[in-house]
């Protein structure tokens, strides 16, 4: 309430105040992802600076990690982008390549060289040049329930030696996750991406490495399908003796816990060297098109030297840059211990191919802990597939070629409404038709403007390639590549194809339960002496009321193989507890189940509805012919529902065929891709293989004429039943 | 009818029929609980058990969604709903305004172009939005609508007309044209039959393509956090998005925000839920 009314206040007076230093003032516009402590950190640095300089005003503006990037792609080129934002070294090359930052000269060169440390300066240096300010680097580090161990950790071999209370687990991570797994690879020597951009493990040391993380996973060292919110639940609760985690874990975690933080244990496995993760440099980048570029970089350098650095060190607790401020955080045992942890690993490579490089190898180490696969075996799969992501994109192909082709193309269609025009029956016709235009013409616009031409755009970009926004003319070549499984088998994992198959079954499977299940609860609900029907309804339909994203994530939440509600039903029941993305009968059925949640209130309203209109005297008549209900069903109700449900089902299935939140937030694919549907496949080359949206519109016209072909051929066999 | 009720076994079959609901609306609160349970527990993970209850329950989560301040101090929370609130009203207005002459002249006169148009209507909503997010992104940079919500409503708007044309419709072509002709033999014009007879008539029919117009606004995210560049103008999709991190997720205050966004929502539906029923279906049966 208090905040409430300070910031009235606050409200009230900024009128009087603004004007009188708004003229002078340089406006800096900052975009960061930052949550929770690190944004309130930024903050504090953001006043301190602009109490120390307070000709510049400094907006900062959170924006979603999700949408983060390809925001970024979409706003710098045209203007509307921020002058500085904050981001990981990692994605700077792609940036570079599209121009969305320019290079930067520190005001003190001496003071940059001196304090920050040469790796971090190297990884905002591309070709040579200093990209932006290095802020801060993340690193996995090992917490530790000093309850259960005394000194420090020295080999990950000890955690699995330990001697602890039942249910406690030696050691809690992200063990499906390559990020996670990654200090692992590296005390093996290998990574995720060797120097030259190819897959880095397929190495002997990545084998064993793997090997080793499946020892102790079924040794019940490490926990199976582990995430985030799992590690900081069981670690919070005395349940794990050790952690690896990130400094976010800490705030979260309650006084009473006695832990502390330490780099990542050696592995005597090999050899005794240390697990050593990637490491991340956090920096500051000018947008190429910032406007005001001085009071940006003014900004970026009061975050990385002095009060900034050790503001943010203080209040949002990062691992500051600034060697120079670690001074006087002597004795902050929490911050020095992630500072070790960096120091221990290897900073994160920026090749473009990185960022490729998880989704094959987070679904190689799934498959080697499932024990469905070899590690050997698996990470040599693994990089079949990221080598397909990571395939040199087709050569150009004159443009000349695609304007003449698309000349030919508009010519014709123009000689052909010309002679159409000029027919005297057509042109009879449409004087007629003008009262009829001025009830369509505003939607005909309004579609046209923003619904059909940004199709058509985006259609059109499928004759491109390119990674990111710097895209060129291939013609056909991506259709050919797409359709062909890029020379692969043509029914490989993840072939079109294939992928078309289960997209099929995807929309079968459900559309069906959706229509049986809809019009099962809408028989039960239409009883005409039924008591609380209006409440039954109502509570029927919620899961069509809650965003799907939302729940989509409910429902993974409830396959979870150990803490999942399904599961848990299960072992009260007597069965077993199912890995539910481990094969892909059990994965597609979670999906199914999910996507059928979701849309049977659907069916069961329209149902409803056409029910009411079904006249009654129609059943009187079979009653007193003495049909039985299943007759009256089978020959009066689902005759007469057809031609209401048919829309509904057209619908229903173009919907599903295009369902992505449900397939990418429920199995993701799992397991190994497998379930997988176009549009996934579609959203996963825009976003996660190296933004090939060229790719991935092909991906979407042919979903689109694949669905055309589909309703016009279901419509033309109902007309000739009918 | 009346004598089926006192047939012997007909409470029986009511309980059987009482059991097969109440087993359908268990599997159907089931999920949305455990969203609940996970809100209202202190922690960011839920307990391992069947029944979705928190262990020990606490608003903290809710109070973090809803005291939100800007780096300036404002209070966005509050901004942020009233911004989803106008953008979802606005869009149904808007989508109403244009589907419905339009599905109106679909439905009642024979035009050049009807069923190319009716295709093409058909056809957009085939095309996986994919790959039309970069054009609408210019479209919009070059009508200098980019982190507006007119900007935002006039997508979502026109995205919604195509459905929201079916729609209205069908439901026209369910109501008589004899209303209307009697009307206009009255002396009313065609457009004040359509105003005054046609539309009261399609009242359920537009209320639930109202409502369906509004979901669209009210759940989208991926087009809004790229549109939106202040948080001032965000909606609360994008609120919620913003408890994803990289590598941490905010599970609780992204449950709290959710159920926050789908109160909205549910009410709507149970507001609107005697039209519903009537609503989606009118005219199903094509003359």
């Amino acid at each position: 309430m208090r905040a409430g009314l300070l910031t009235l206040a606050a409200l009230a007076a900024a009128p009087l105040v603004a004007p009188a230093v708004a003229a002078a003032q340089e406006r800096v516009e900052v975009w960061h992802a930052y949550r929770g402590e690190e944004e309130e950190g930024l903050r504090a640095a953001a006043a301190a600076f602009m109490r120390a300089s307070p000709d510049v005003r400094v907006r900062l503006v959170a924006q979603p990690f999700g949408a983060y990037a390809s925001k970024l792609e979409s706003a710098i080129p045209t203007g509307n982008g921020p002058d500085l934002f904050i981001d990981t070294h990692d994605r700077v090359a792609s940036y570079v390549a599209a121009s969305l930052i320019v290079a930067v000269e520190p005001a003190d060169r001496a003071a940059f060289e001196a304090r920050i440390e040469p790796a971090h300066r190297a990884a905002l240096t591309i070709e040579g040049a200093l990209r932006g300010y290095p802020l801060s680097v993340k690193a996995p580090a090992l917490y530790v329930n000093t309850a259960f161990v005394a000194g420090e950790v020295e080999a990950l071999e000890d955690l699995a030696a330990l001697s602890l209370p039942s249910g406690v687990y030696p050691l809690v991570m992200e063990a499906q996750s390559a990020y996670w797994v990654s200090g692992l690879f590296g005390a093996y020597g290998a990574g995720l991406v060797d120097e030259d951009g190819g897959w880095g493990l397929g190495t002997d040391g990545a084998t064993r490495a793997l090997e080793q993380l499946r020892g102790l996973v079924e040794a019940g060292v490490i926990p199976r399908e582990t995430d985030g919110a799992l590690v900081a639940r069981l670690f919070t609760a005395g349940r794990a003796a050790s952690a690896i985690s990130g400094p976010w874990l800490a705030p979260d975690l309650p006084p009473e816990l006695r832990w502390r933080v330490q780099p990542l244990p050696i592995v005597r496995g090999a050899g005794g060297e240390p697990m050593r993760p990637y490491v991340t440099v956090e920096g500051a980048f000018v947008a190429s098109r910032a406007r005001a570029p001085d009071g940006a970089r003014r900004f970026a350098e009061f975050l990385m030297l002095g009060e900034g650095a050790l503001l943010r060190a203080r209040r949002a607790r990062q691992v500051v840059t600034d060697e120079a401020a670690w001074a006087s955080l002597e004795d902050d045992a929490f911050l020095r211990g992630f500072r070790r942890a960096a120091r221990q690993g290897r900073v994160t490579p920026t090749h473009p191919h990185m960022r490729m490089a998880y989704v094959p190898a987070d679904r190689a180490i799934r498959k080697v802990l499932r024990g469905t696969f070899g590690a050997r075996e698996a990470l040599a799969e693994g990089g079949r597939r990221f080598d397909d992501v990571t395939r040199a994109l087709p050569a150009p192909v004159e443009p000349a070629w695609g304007l003449l082709a698309l000349g030919l193309l508009m010519l014709g269609a123009i000689a052909l409404s010309i002679r159409r025009l000029r027919e005297a029956p057509l042109r009879a016709a449409i004087k007629q038709s003008l009262p009829a235009y001025r009830y369509v013409a505003h939607a005909a616009i309004a579609v046209g403007l923003l619904v059909i031409l940004p199709l058509v755009v985006g259609a059109a970009t499928s004759f491109f390639a390119g990674r990111g926004t710097d895209m060129y003319f291939v013609g056909l070549a991506n259709y050919a590549d797409i359709l062909s499984a890029r020379g692969g088998d043509l029914f490989g994992n993840g072939s079109f194809w294939l992928v078309l198959l289960v997209t099929v079954l995807w929309t079968a499977a459900n559309v069906g339960l959706h229509v049986v299940i809809g019009v099962a609860l809408a028989l039960l609900l239409y009883r005409p002496y039924l008591r609380l029907k209006g409440v039954y309804r109502v509570l029927l339909i919620i899961p069509w009321a809650v965003p799907n994203y939302v729940t989509a994530l409910a429902w993974r939440g409830m396959f979870h193989f150990e803490y999942g509600a399904v599961n848990t039903i299960l072992e009260r029941l007597g069965l077993e507890r199912v890995s539910w993305f481990a094969s892909w009968v059990t994965a597609f059925g979670a999906n199914v189940a999910t996507n059928v949640w979701l849309g049977f209130p659907f069916m069961m309203v329209v149902t409803l509805g056409a029910l009411t209109s079904i006249p009654k005297d129609v059943y009187e008549a079979a009653a007193v012919d003495g049909a039985n209900a299943w007759q009256r069903f089978r020959h009066i109700t689902l005759p007469l529902l057809g031609p209401f449900l048919a829309p509904a089902v057209a619908m229903g299935s173009v919907w599903t065929f295009n369902m992505f939140n449900v397939v990418y937030l429920v199995s993701g694919g799992e397991p190994d891709g497998g379930t997988e549907i176009l549009v996934s496949e579609a959203y996963r080359w825009a976003f996660t293989r190296g933004n090939q949206y060229g790719y991935a519109a092909a991906y979407a016209v042919l979903i689109f004429v694949i669905l055309v072909i589909g309703t016009r051929l279901t419509a033309r066999a109902a007309e000739a039943r009918a | 009818m009346s004598a089926e009720r006192r047939r012997p076994g007909a409470l029986l079959a009511e309980l059987g029929v009482h059991a097969l609901l109440l087993g359908a609306v268990a599997f159907a609160l089931y999920p949305v609980l455990w969203v609940v349970a996970l809100a209202l527990s202190p922690g960011d993970a839920p307990e391992a058990s069947i029944l979705p209850i928190p262990t020990a329950p606490s608003l903290r989560h809710f109070e973090a969604v809803v005291t939100t301040t800007s780096s300036e101090g404002v209070w966005l929370f509050g901004r942020q709903l009233a911004n989803s609130v106008i953008t979802a009203v606005a869009t149904s207005v808007t989508a109403i305004v244009i589907a419905t002459p339009a599905a109106y002249a679909l439905a009642r006169f024979d035009f050049v172009g009807a069923r190319s148009g009716t295709k093409a209507l058909l056809a957009s909503q085939m095309f996986p939005g994919v790959a039309a997010a970069i054009p609408l992104y210019l479209l919009l940079n070059a009508l200098s609508l980019l982190d507006t919500r007119s900007g935002l409503v006039l997508v979502y708007a026109t995205s919604a007309v195509p459905f929201a044309i079916f729609q209205l419709k069908s439901a026209f072509e369910g109501i008589p044209r004899d209303l209307e002709e009697a009307a206009m033999v009255d002396g009313a014009t065609r457009f004040g039959a359509f105003v005054r007879v046609v539309l009261p008539a399609a009242r359920p029919a537009l209320a639930i393509t109202a409502l369906f117009a509004f979901m669209t606004a009210w759940n989208e995210f991926i087009l809004a956090a790229t549109f939106l560049s202040s948080e001032d103008m965000y909606t609360l999709p994008i609120v919620l998005q913003r408890y994803m991190g990289e590598y941490d997720a905010q599970w609780g205050a992204f449950a709290a925000g959710s159920i926050l966004v789908s109160v909205p929502v549910m009410a709507l539906f149970y507001a609107l839920q005697r039209n519903l029923v009537g609503g989606l279906t009118s005219g199903g049966v094509k003359g």
